[in-house]
C-alpha cells in the first residue's frame, strides 16, 4: 500500500505542507485544518512506526500525520471508518455522527477535528503535500499493508 | 425490513412539522391521551427551562400538572413521561444519551424516576419533542408512533405479536424500517408480559447496534414503570427521526463541547485499562471489589462476601463479553459499559434452545440475581437477565425480592406447600428461573413474588401468620422499592444514601460507602449531612440534562487524588460546566449545578408529600440495612460489632449473650440513624418532619402557590 512518509533530516520547517493540505481539502489556508502538522520542537507524535522513520529527534522537526494503522476503525460506533481497497483508512462522512471517539483513541493523535466541521479528518495519503514540499522531506512510498488490517 | 407494514387501524392521528432543535431544546413536549385520543403539542416554557432543565425535571413538572393529590398508579390520569434533557443527544462526550422516565409507582405510590440508555430520548428530541407525556388508558392494546420525518403521530391498534420485548422489538424494527439506514434512527419503548402480571415491570429502550447489526435493549428498571405502561395497554412507543449528526443538538458553542469530549475520550483511552476496565468488563468490575470490601450482598444482604464470588466476577464476564466493539448505549460513549454476551443458548422458557444476544449482565444484575440469591452460576445469571428483559421485569427488584423469599424459606416462613412446590433454598437457580417464568405467565407463586417485598410481607403475615417484625427487619425495601445491590450495614452515611431519598433505596442519589466506611472522610453528622446534600444534588443533575453518571467517576484524571476534593472529581465537574454552557448558551458555574438540582429535588419531595408520603417516617429503613438482624449475622462480623460495643458504647461484650449484643447494637444504630435524619433534614432546609420550608422553596425559586400550599399543611 502507498502511504505518506517523512524525513526529518530533510524538513526545513516551512509548513507549506500544512497549507497545501488545508487548501486541498478545505479550500482555505489554515494549518488547523491540515491533516499533517509539522512540530518544530522535536516533540511531535511519531507518525510512522510502520516505516521506522519520521520520528522527531533532538534538534529535528517532526511531522504528525496518519500512518493508516486503523486503530480508529474499531472504536467507530457507526462503521463510518473503514479501510479502502488501497489500504487507506477513510471516513464515510454521511455515516459519521461526529462523536470524535476516533480522535481520542488515535494512538498517534493524528485524527484531527475543527469546529467548522462535525466530522473529523485525517491524512489519506493523497500526496499533494509531497508534491509541494520544497525540501523533498515528504514522499508517497510503498509499504506492506498492516499485518492485521482492521 | 421484510414486507411492507401491514396496515393497522389508526385510532388517532396528529400532524406536525418537527421544529429545529436549538441549543439542546426542541421547545415543545408531546402530550398523548390514550383514553380520549387527544394528541397535542405543549410549549416548553421559560420556567421549565430555568427551574426544571429537562429530563427528570420536565417529567416531574408535567406529571405534577397531570395528576391529582389522590392519584394512584393505575388511575388513568397517572402519566409516563420520558425526557432526555438539553445535553441528551450530543455525540462528543461519553454518556450523553440518557432518558429519564417519571411516573407514579405501583411499588411506592409516589413518584419514581428511572434512568435508561438506548436511543429513544435523543431521537424523540430530534423528532421534535423534548418529552413525551402519556396519559389515560387505552381500551385495547395500542402502539404510539412518532414519525419525525413524516411529521405524523399516530395511536394505532397494536400488532398481533407477543408483548415479549424480544419478539415485539424485532417485529417493530422489521416493520417500521423500509431500508437498513432507517434502522439507525428508530427506537422503541416496550415492556413485556411480566410487567402485566407484577408490580416490578421495567421498560426496554431499544438501540440499533450498527456494528453488530443487532437490536439491543437498555432498561428503565426501577419502580414498576413497565407495570404502569402495560396497565395503560401500551404495547410500544416508537420514534423515528432523521439522521443523527454531530450537531443535531445544535449547541450554542460546539467548540467547547468537542474540546472536552475529545479530552475525555483520550483520558479513557489512556487510563481505563489501568483503572476500572469498563471497556472490557463494564460495571461487572465492581463484583470483586464489593466482595473484597465486604459490601457485596450475599444471601439477602446478610453477608458481604462469599468464597464463590470469583465464579461471577469481572474476570469471568470479560471472557463472556464480546471484546473490541464500541459498546456505548448512545453514540460516542467510549467508556462503553453496555456489553453483551453473544450466542447464548437459552436453557429454559418459551425461547428455549434459541441463541440470543444477552444485554448485560451489569453489576446490579450479577449481585441481585446472583450473589444475593446465593447463585454463583454465570449461566443462570444470563438466563435470568435475558428473561427479565424479555418479560419486562426489573432485575434489581427481582433479585432482591427473590433473596427475601429465599431467606423466608430457610427461616421457615415459607415451605414447598406455600410456594407451590418451589424449593427456595439459597443457591437454587432452578427455582429462581421457574419463579421468573411464572411471573411471565402470571401464574403460581410468581404472582405473589411479583407484588414486591412490601406487599409480600403483608401477604405472608396475613396468609401464613408470619412474624411481621422479622419480615420488616429482613425485607430489603424502603418506601416500597427494593434495595439496589450494596450492603450499607457498616456505613451510616450510605444508610442515609438509601433511606433519605425521594424515590427509594437506589444508589443513584448517593454512594458514600468508601468515603464513609473505608476512608473515614465523613466522621461527623455534619460531614455526613453535607455529603447527603452535595452528592444527591450532584447526581440528580445528570438526570436533568441527559447525562450518564458513569463517565463522571468510573474514569478519573490521573492527578485526581491530588486535588482538594477527589471524591467530587473536580476536573470532570468542570467538564460538565463546559458542556451545559456550551449546549444551552446559559453560562453556569459548578455551584449552579447544585442549585439547579436542589430546585428539582425539593420539588420532588413536595410532590411526594402532596401524594401523602415523603415525610420523616417514610424515610425509615429495615434494620437489615443498618446492622445484624440475626445471631448468625452478628457472629459473622463479631470482631467489628464487639469493638463498637466496647469502644463506642462502653459495654463488655465478653459478658453478654449474642442476643443481648444484637439488641444493644441495634438500639445504638437505630438512634444514630434518627440523628442522621435530623442533621440531613437541617442541611437540606427541611423541617424535622422532612418537609421543605417555605424559605427553602423561596430560596430555590420553586415557591409556586400550589407547591407552597402543599408544605403549609405540615408546617
Amino acid at each position: 500500500m502507498k502511504v505518506l512518509s517523512f524525513d526529518p533530516e530533510l524538513c526545513v520547517g516551512c509548513h507549506i505542507c500544512e497549507e497545501t493540505c488545508s487548501d486541498t481539502w478545505f479550500k482555505v489556508t489554515d494549518p488547523a485544518k491540515s491533516s499533517i502538522r509539522i512540530h518544530d520542537d522535536g516533540e511531535g507524535s511519531s507518525p510512522s512506526p510502520i516505516l521506522g522513520r519520521g520520528v522527531g529527534g533532538e534538534g529535528l522537526l517532526s511531522a504528525a500525520f496518519c500512518n493508516q494503522c486503523g486503530a480508529c476503525i474499531a472504536v467507530c460506533p457507526t462503521a463510518a471508518l473503514y479501510r479502502d481497497k488501497n489500504g487507506i483508512v477513510r471516513i464515510r462522512k454521511k455515516q459519521c455522527v461526529g462523536c470524535l471517539s476516533c480522535v481520542g483513541f488515535c494512538p498517534y493523535l493524528v485524527m484531527f477535528y475543527h469546529p467548522d466541521q462535525v466530522e473529523p479528518f485525517k491524512c489519506i495519503a493523497c500526496g499533494k503535500c509531497a508534491d509541494d514540499c520544497p525540501a523533498d522531506a515528504l514522499a508517497i512510498v510503498e509499504v506492506e499493508a498492516p499485518a492485521s488490517p482492521q | 425490513m421484510s414486507e411492507k407494514t401491514t396496515p393497522r387501524r389508526i385510532l388517532a392521528e396528529y400532524t406536525y412539522q418537527a421544529p429545529p432543535v436549538e441549543r439542546g431544546y426542541a421547545g415543545q413536549t408531546l402530550y398523548v391521551n390514550l383514553s380520549d385520543h387527544t394528541i397535542n403539542a405543549r410549549p416548553v416554557t421559560g420556567v421549565m427551562k430555568d427551574k426544571f432543565i429537562g429530563g427528570r425535571g420536565f417529567g416531574l413538572w408535567l406529571l405534577w400538572h397531570g395528576v391529582k393529590d389522590d392519584t394512584q398508579w393505575n388511575d388513568p390520569e397517572n402519566e409516563i413521561v420520558i425526557s432526555s434533557g438539553p445535553c441528551g443527544g450530543i455525540t462528543q462526550y461519553p454518556g450523553s444519551g440518557k432518558s429519564l422516565v417519571v411516573s407514579i409507582s405501583p411499588l411506592t405510590n409516589v413518584v419514581i424516576d428511572s434512568n435508561v440508555g438506548g436511543h429513544f430520548g435523543p431521537l424523540l428530541k430530534f423528532a421534535g419533542w423534548d418529552a413525551i407525556e402519556v396519559q389515560g388508558k387505552a381500551d385495547e392494546d395500542v402502539i404510539v408512533v412518532i414519525d419525525g420525518p413524516a411529521g405524523r403521530i399516530t395511536i394505532e391498534e397494536a400488532p398481533d405479536v407477543p408483548v415479549d420485548t424480544y419478539l415485539l422489538g424485532h417485529w417493530l424494527i422489521e416493520h417500521m424500517a423500509e431500508k437498513e439506514e432507517d434502522l439507525y434512527f428508530i427506537s422503541s419503548v416496550s415492556a413485556g408480559p411480566g410487567a402485566e402480571h407484577t408490580r416490578i415491570g421495567c421498560l426496554n429502550f431499544s438501540l440499533y447496534d450498527r456494528r453488530r447489526k443487532a437490536l439491543r435493549f437498555k432498561q428503565a428498571g426501577r419502580g414498576g414503570i413497565g407495570t404502569v405502561f402495560r396497565d395503560k395497554r401500551v404495547k410500544a412507543l416508537v420514534v423515528k427521526s432523521g439522521p443523527v449528526r454531530g450537531d443535531s443538538n445544535h449547541p450554542a458553542d460546539g467548540e467547547r463541547i468537542t474540546r472536552v469530549g475529545a479530552k475525555l475520550h483520550k483520558e479513557i483511552h489512556d487510563y481505563d485499562d489501568k483503572q476500572c476496565r469498563m471497556r472490557r468488563r463494564g460495571t461487572a468490575y465492581l463484583v470483586q471489589i464489593m466482595n473484597d470490601y465486604d459490601l457485596l450482598p450475599v444471601h439477602n444482604f446478610r453477608f458481604g462476601s462469599h468464597v464463590d464470588t470469583p465464579k461471577i466476577n469481572g474476570d469471568v464476564w470479560e471472557q463472556r463479553f464480546t471484546q473490541g466493539l464500541p459498546d456505548g448505549c448512545w453514540y460516542g460513549c467510549t467508556l462503553g459499559c453496555s456489553h453483551t454476551v453473544e450466542g447464548y443458548t437459552l436453557r429454559t422458557g418459551p425461547h428455549q434452545g434459541q441463541q440470543v444476544l444477552v444485554d448485560g449482565p451489569e453489576y446490579e444484575t450479577i449481585a441481585g440475581v446472583g450473589s444475593n440469591c446465593g447463585i454463583f452460576d454465570p449461566e443462570a445469571i444470563m438466563e435470568i437477565n435475558f428473561y427479565c428483559d424479555a418479560y419486562g421485569i426489573d432485575t434489581i427488584s427481582f433479585g432482591t425480592g427473590t433473596a427475601f423469599l429465599m431467606e423466608c424459606y430457610e427461616a421457615g416462613v415459607l415451605d414447598r406447600q406455600k410456594t407451590g412446590g418451589l424449593d427456595f433454598r439459597f443457591g437454587n437457580a432452578g427455582a429462581a428461573i421457574q419463579l421468573l417464568h411464572q411471573m411471565g405467565r402470571g401464574e403460581g407463586f410468581g404472582q405473589i413474588a411479583g407484588l414486591g417485598i412490601r406487599r409480600m410481607k403483608e401477604y405472608f403475615v396475613r396468609e401464613f401468620g408470619a412474624d411481621p417484625q422479622f419480615l420488616q427487619d429482613i425485607g430489603m425495601e424502603a418506601k416500597g422499592l427494593e434495595y439496589s445491590e450494596y450492603v450499607p450495614k457498616e456505613s451510616l452515611a450510605q444508610q442515609g444514601g438509601y433511606g433519605l431519598t425521594n424515590k427509594g433505596p437506589q444508589h443513584d442519589e448517593a454512594w458514600l460507602i468508601f468515603m464513609d466506611q473505608v476512608s473515614n472522610l465523613l466522621p461527623t453528622f455534619e460531614a455526613k449531612a453535607e455529603a447527603l446534600h452535595y452528592f444527591p444534588m450532584w447526581r440528580t443533575w445528570f438526570g436533568l440534562c441527559g447525562f450518564c453518571k458513569l463517565p463522571w467517576n468510573d474514569i478519573v484524571p490521573p492527578d485526581n487524588a491530588q486535588t482538594a476534593e477527589p471524591a467530587k472529581i473536580p476536573e470532570h465537574v468542570q467538564n460538565y460546566v463546559e458542556l451545559f454552557s456550551g449546549v444551552t448558551g446559559r453560562e453556569i458555574t459548578k455551584e449552579d449545578i447544585i442549585a439547579m438540582s436542589e430546585g428539582v429535588y425539593n420539588f420532588q419531595r413536595v410532590f411526594n408529600i402532596r401524594l401523602g408520603y415523603g415525610r420523616r417516617d417514610h424515610d425509615d429503613i429495615p434494620y437489615r440495612s443498618m446492622g445484624p438482624v440475626t445471631v448468625e449475622e452478628y457472629e459473622s462480623r463479631a470482631d467489628r460489632y464487639d469493638k463498637q460495643l466496647r469502644e463506642t458504647l462502653g459495654l463488655d461484650p465478653a459478658r453478654m449473650s449474642t442476643q443481648d449484643k444484637v439488641a444493644a447494637l441495634r438500639k445504638y444504630r437505630e438512634e444514630q440513624y434518627e440523628k442522621l435524619k435530623d442533621a440531613v433534614y437541617a442541611r437540606r432546609g427541611w423541617t424535622n418532619d422532612a418537609v421543605p420550608t417555605v424559605e427553602t422553596l423561596q430560596r430555590l425559586g420553586i415557591d409556586f402557590p400550589e407547591v407552597v400550599a402543599v408544605v403549609q399543611r405540615y408546617l
